[in-house]
């Protein structure tokens, strides 16, 4: 019996018929908050399908956590999926939604009841859960959703742009949430198109365009190996006139701005290990003082405008 | 090089059968009360209780009229409705409504991922479902079967009484009862396996409506391809056929009902296998 921790996918490929889906995806996820990025067609609810057996690869191997997502039995033992539909079985309360499920999952009455309470209590509405789905907000089902996704605890949550309809106090809690599920050693893995809300919570990144990945891991990391694109650094300091000056006597810089207020600068270099050294020279020997220095671009939404550019779907 | 095989998932060391249970007790929780309480369950209603009205009319002329037949012409009376009007027709369109959408349904709604999303074996949904469709079809087509078969003998008063009493309709009434809960379950199967073959069910459920139908006046080894022959063969009160109609030998029941409730099995294996490959994709619905 395997004790993978990871989420597995090797050369996973989906098509509709003649149509592309995914394409020779591997992917090795750790725990942790994964997010997924793409515009609008570019295979992260097919990639999430998959993952969850909705969907069967056309080719190629899944493995979830050691199990096969063919084998709903054992992987939903362990496996939350908070899907975009939004859509319900009819007639039922929030309570009963998630409470009528528990059962189904084998569960007797007591605990099931509690599992539901504890679910409703984490997504904030045991207010409303004897009041109808179909009567709540958007909101109100998307978190009733989630609700249900983590109801009987699992080890990985598979989210598809669970942020939607939801307002920013809402937001900032379910985001708590998965920060919270994540430290336990749990698989959170994010599809949002609120990339700086991904940028912030995400501890790797999965980007994916016309149904490949373009990129994949830490953002930093990502970022870094883009070596083609000059990287944009934001400096505050006491000189920049002079730290600009100095950086176009090397090769790396390719463009600095002033600040209006000339207490900073915004420069384009190919080389930022370079560029710091010089930084740090500059400090010691010729007395530059440093307010902050802060990368400009190494944020989810400027990784995936370089590599995706503006296809639609995406929003910072 | 070749790459790594993937962990391989833990065997099936034994048969949970006590899982299945809860979790077929789970589905019969939530299903048996949407079935039996949703607009869809009008239908059903209606269909139910269609059969009754001939036999209220039936009162009604015993009535006004009071000129009685002889109550064995009333048992061919009942046999009559039974055979035509409640199963080539009640029954026959409530298996289609109940049991093309006990998965069709959901598609349409949009809600069958959450049953995808549990962790229970897809065979055990079929049969959960299944079982579910059959339980909520009993109690409504049971009760129409035990109150259109008493409307019958009820203008009979004292004889009728007698009829059930020390005649043979309590056998009667069981038998169809029994026909009736056969009929579901052959059919249920049938058309629980067309939902999830077709698009459309409805085609396939007319075709099989049409072969049903004219399968009387064919051949008499054709009769036998077919639910209806091994249903009717066990009703208690045989019909005589018509200028047209070919009477093909009944079929005993103890080839009757095995061989509908394997048939009924066979259907439920292949629906099982059909849905273990299902996916999700509510796209073009």
């Amino acid at each position: 019996m395997s004790d993978s921790q990871d989420i597995i996918f090797r050369n996973v490929s989906k098509f509709y018929g003649e149509v592309l889906g995914v394409n020779r995806v591997d992917l090795n996820l750790a725990p942790g908050i994964t997010g997924l990025v793409g515009p609008n067609g570019s295979g992260k609810t097919t990639l999430m399908n998959l993952m969850t057996g909705l969907l069967q690869p056309t080719r190629g191997e899944i493995s979830i956590l050691g199990l096969p997502p063919d084998r709903p039995e054992l992987l939903f033992n362990r496996v939350g999926y908070c899907t975009q539909y939004d859509s319900f079985p009819r007639g039922m309360n929030g309570f009963q939604f998630i409470y009528s499920f528990l059962r189904i999952h084998g569960l007797v009455h007591p605990q099931a009841e509690d599992m539901t309470w504890k679910a409703l209590e984490m997504v904030g509405l045991q207010d409303a859960a004897k009041r109808k789905v179909a009567a709540y907000s958007k909101g109100m089902r998307q978190r009733i959703k989630l609700g249900q996704a983590i109801a009987h605890q699992p080890d990985v949550l598979v989210l598809d742009e669970p942020l939607n309809g939801l307002d920013p106090m809402a937001r900032a809690e379910i985001i708590d949430l998965f920060k919270r599920l994540s430290e336990k050693g749990k698989h959170v893995i994010v599809s949002s198109h609120i990339l700086h809300e991904l940028d912030v919570i995400s501890d790797q990144v999965v980007m994916l365009s016309n149904g490949y990945i373009v990129a994949e891991g830490d953002i930093h990391g990502v970022r870094e190996e883009m070596t083609d694109v000059p990287m944009q650094i934001l400096v505050r300091c006491d000189k920049p006139a002079m730290l600009a000056s100095r950086i176009f006597q090397e090769d790396h810089a390719v463009e600095a701005q002033m600040h209006s207020d000339g207490q900073g600068l915004l420069l384009r270099t190919r080389d930022a290990d370079s560029f710091f050294l010089l930084m740090n020279r500059m400090v010691t020997q010729e007395g530059l003082r440093v307010e902050s220095v802060a990368p400009a671009d190494d944020d989810v939404h400027s990784v995936y405008l370089y590599l995706i550019g503006n296809q639609g779907g995406s929003s910072s | 090089m070749s790459a790594p095989s993937l962990p391989a998932a833990p065997p099936q060391t034994e048969v949970p059968w006590s899982l299945w249970k809860s979790q077929v007790s789970g589905l019969l929780r939530l299903e048996v009360k949407k079935y039996l309480l949703s607009k869809r369950a009008l239908l059903l209603y209606f269909l139910a209780f269609l059969p009754i009205f001939p036999f209220l009319i039936w009162n009604l002329r015993a009535m006004l009229v009071g000129d009685l037949p002889d109550i064995a012409q009333a048992s061919m009376f009942y046999a009559g409705m039974f055979q035509t009007l409640m199963l080539h027709l009640v029954i026959f369109f409530a298996c289609v409504i109940t049991f093309t959408n006990l998965f069709r349904g959901e598609v349409l709604e949009h809600s069958l991922h959450y049953y995808f999303l549990c962790p229970v074996r897809r065979e055990v949904l079929v049969v959960g479902k299944y079982i579910a469709g059959q339980f909520a079809s009993w109690i409504i087509f049971l009760i129409c079967v035990v109150i259109s078969f008493c409307l019958v003998y009820f203008p009979y008063g004292g004889q009728g009484l007698d009829y059930f009493t020390s005649g043979p309709a309590i056998g009667h009434l069981l038998a169809y009862m029994g026909v009736t809960v056969l009929a579901f379950l052959g059919y249920g199967a049938v058309f629980l396996f067309t939902g999830l073959l077709f698009r459309n069910p409805i085609i396939p459920a007319i075709v099989i409506w049409i072969w049903e139908g004219i399968n009387a006046f064919l051949p008499a080894m054709l009769q036998k391809i077919s639910v209806s022959h091994y249903l009717i063969s066990l009703c208690p009160v045989p019909l005589s056929g018509g200028p047209i109609r070919v009477i093909a030998d009944p079929a005993p029941a103890w080839l009757s009902v095995p061989g509908l409730l394997l048939v009924t099995l066979a259907v439920l294996f292949l629906a099982s296998l059909k849905i273990r490959h299902m996916e999700i994709s509510y796209g073009g619905e």
